[in-house]
């Protein structure tokens, strides 16, 4: 957990090979939610580990995506990050200050370059509102980024930008389709010009057959505005379509990280094997040839994880080791120099690469 | 399902003709704001021990017509206008409401998406599964108890004994959706219809559920109807396929076809928009504009104003359910073009 980031392997999927300076450091942050009991005297009786020492580098202009069940913290990351919520420890380093320290005008000027969409366009836009004033309101706020009189001609080139009719600025959200909502909440998100943009579930919420258009948007964007995303999903094919690396979380913990060849076809933690194999492919053909994990059980409370390793309970490879010692994040030993993709890392005692994804045509 | 249609008289005993039969199904809503027209002529057969998954997004008519099947559907607003509804042989819509009563949840029952709202919460799981048993067969409470324990084991929920004076929201999703496949099992129906039965449940719980699901659906040889918008989980299970837009089947086919050559648009255009899991493509094919108002389906083929191969005829002729070979349908007019041009780039490689 502790690593720096390590010198990878120069990947072909990374844009940009040169600006190799993380934008955002994230390191060993944590946050627990306090678990009360009684009405007067509260009494703190236990916490709910929702994220458990998570730490990554967002680079510029990458996609970071980040997977994992209900639950698994994914998105107490994403409020971290927003400074929605205060962590209870670490650090999260935004062009070397650490933000989580932060209050009052300085915070301010770095909630500006970092923005967030969100899931659920049903109900993150306010129906009293009119679409100009919703994306213009971020102008209220940081009144330096348009002055008055240019305000409408900005949001008007916004919606243009996310493929909205300009003349809609003064419609209301409810007369809008679920995707075009969506597209009004990445407008919003890019109004101050920002340069990391958080994207929790954006397109969970959405038909198949309008989730493409809204991934193709965010990936025009993201070229247009050299945008950095935190892309966060359960939906494992959404996250490889749209990512260049990816972290796995488990419990609170991030228990692999790295580009998503490595990932996807390189898997070492038996997690993100059977979270790969699990998911269906749209191939009748594979049916035959896929190797299907099946985890038994649900995923342990998070007030009550289990000791040493999180997943051990759910794990077929599990050991007394596993019971007693926590696995730490970092580059399994038995990969350790071999300067393949299998070298990444991956927090698990046993590591051992398995191919479950059916390798492409 | 134009198929096998002319293989059963109308009335054709159990043994003869398909577990159940739709046909011509016509549903509307009588709303304030008009007449939506959700279920226009939708056909399709479900044979015992099958599996036939219908594909559509929201608003497509996939889960009205499971409801006009089960006979829950709200009415009003809704409504059944036209067709027939033939399950072991018997129309169901010329039945009266007490003997429809009678059939549903013993001959055909229904799993719902959501567990934790279709399970009372003030009852405990016990006494809801028993209630099948006391309510159906008439069995004193403490038989259905027995029962209701041997019904949790069957769908491999742990110790079922001690959980059975559990209240729902005590159950994780995926034991609660377990907790609905019980109910919907408990009286050993013929026909199970599933309403995105793992929607709303996480990528390897969902494989632990729909796993036990094909094993009991073996098990007891029962019809599968899996209401679903997810192209993965279709691939995995069904046997066949009926894919609905607007209202209206556009394309019926046996599971390994529909994948390699699609012989509709829509459904063409479906496949090439959903990243891969096993292939990182560069731009997602995305299928233009919304699906359409059902208040104001256009006229000719409803998926006209989207369809990259629209012409004048889709805009006045509603295209009727073409047979593209024995066991395929497409309502489209130009399939051949579809089937064709689908050799050459798109999808895989």
């Amino acid at each position: 957990m502790t690593t720096a980031p390590r010198p990878t392997t120069p990947e072909p999927s990374d844009p940009k090979p040169a600006a190799r300076e993380p934008i955002l450091q994230v390191r060993k942050l944590v946050k627990h939610f306090p678990l009360t009991q009684g009405i007067v005297f509260k009494r703190q009786v236990g916490a709910v580990q929702a994220v458990d020492g998570v730490s990554f580098d967002l680079f510029p202009g990458e996609t970071l995506g980040i997977v994992g069940e209900s639950g698994c913290g994914k998105s107490t990351v994403a409020k971290l990050l927003m400074n929605l919520e205060e962590p209870t420890s670490g650090e999260i380093i935004y062009r070397g200050e650490d933000i989580t320290k932060l209050s009052g005008r300085a915070l301010k000027t770095v909630r500006r370059n970092i923005q967030m969409v969100f899931q659920d366009p049903y109900t993150s836009l306010n129906p009293r509102m009119t679409v100009g004033d919703i994306i213009g309101e971020p102008f209220d706020i940081h009144p330096d980024v348009a002055p008055k009189g240019e305000r409408r001609k900005r949001v008007q080139d916004l919606l243009d930008v996310v493929g909205l009719n300009p003349e809609y600025i003064n419609r209301y959200p409810h007369q809008f389709s679920g995707g075009q909502r969506q597209r009004i909440g990445i407008a919003r998100g890019l109004a101050l010009r920002p340069e990391i943009i958080v994207a929790d579930e954006p397109v969970s919420a959405l038909d198949v057959s309008v989730q493409a258009q809204v991934v193709n948007l965010m990936e025009r964007l993201q070229d247009e505005f050299t945008l950095s995303y935190m892309f966060i999903a359960h939906d494992l094919s959404i996250v490889r379509h749209i990512s260049d690396r990816v972290g796995v979380m488990y419990l609170g913990k991030i228990v692999e990280i790295g580009a998503d060849e490595e990932i996807y076809s390189h898997p070492t933690h038996p997690y993100t094997q059977a979270l790969l194999s699990a998911v269906p492919v749209p191939d009748p053909q594979a049916r035959e040839y896929r190797e299907r994990i099946i985890l038994q059980g649900d995923v342990p409370s998070p007030a009550d994880p289990p000791s040493g390793c999180r997943f051990r309970t759910r794990c077929w490879k599990a050991q007394e080791r596993c019971v007693v010692e926590e696995p730490l994040l970092a580059v399994p030993e038995v990969f350790r120099g071999t300067a393949g993709p299998a070298e990444h890392d991956s927090a698990c005692h046993f590591a051992e690469e398995k191919q479950v994804v059916p390798p492409e045509e | 399902m134009a198929t096998s249609v002319e293989l059963s008289t109308e009335e054709g005993g159990t043994d003869g003709g398909p577990l159940l039969d739709v046909r011509n199904l016509h549903v509307e809503f009588r709303t304030r704001e008009g007449v939506a027209r959700a279920v226009n002529g939708v056909e399709y057969s479900v044979d015992a021990g099958e599996t036939l998954a219908v594909l559509g997004e929201s608003g497509s008519g996939k889960s009205v017509t499971a409801q006009a099947i089960m006979g829950i559907l709200d009415s009003p607003p809704g409504f059944v206008t036209q067709g027939k509804i033939i399950f072991q042989g018997r129309d169901q819509l010329k039945l009266s409401t007490e003997e429809r009563r009678k059939v549903r949840g013993a001959r055909m029952a229904m799993i719902f998406q959501d567990a934790l709202s279709s399970l009372n919460p003030v009852l405990n799981v016990g006494e809801q599964l028993g209630e099948m048993f006391t309510v159906h067969r008439g069995m004193s409470r403490k038989q259905a108890r027995a029962k209701a324990i041997e019904l949790m084991e069957r769908v491999r929920i742990p110790a079922a004994k001690e959980r059975i004076k559990s209240y729902p929201h005590q159950f994780s999703g995926g034991m609660r959706q377990r907790v609905m496949i019980a109910m919907a099992m408990a009286l050993e129906p013929e026909l199970i219809i599933a309403d995105e039965p793992t929607t709303a449940l996480d990528v390897t719980v969902q494989a632990q559920v729909m796993d036990l699901l094909a094993d009991l659906q073996r098990e007891y040889n029962m019809g599968l109807i899996l209401i679903t918008h997810d192209l993965g989980v279709v691939a995995d299970v069904a046997d066949k396929i009926a894919v609905m837009y607007a209202g209206r089947i556009v394309e019926t086919s046996p599971v390994h076809d529909i994948y390699a050559k699609p012989a509709h648009p829509y459904t063409k255009g479906l496949l090439d928009s959903i990243p891969r899991l096993d292939q990182k493509g560069q731009e997602l094919y995305a299928i233009k504009g919304l699906p359409p108002n059902l208040l104001h389906i256009p006229p000719g083929c409803a998926f006209n104003p989207r369809c990259p191969l629209a012409r004048d005829v889709c805009r006045t002729d509603v295209p009727p359910l073409y047979r593209v070979s024995q066991e395929r349908a497409s309502a489209c007019h130009f399939w051949k073009e579809v089937l064709g041009d689908d050799s050459a780039p798109a999808d895989d490689a």
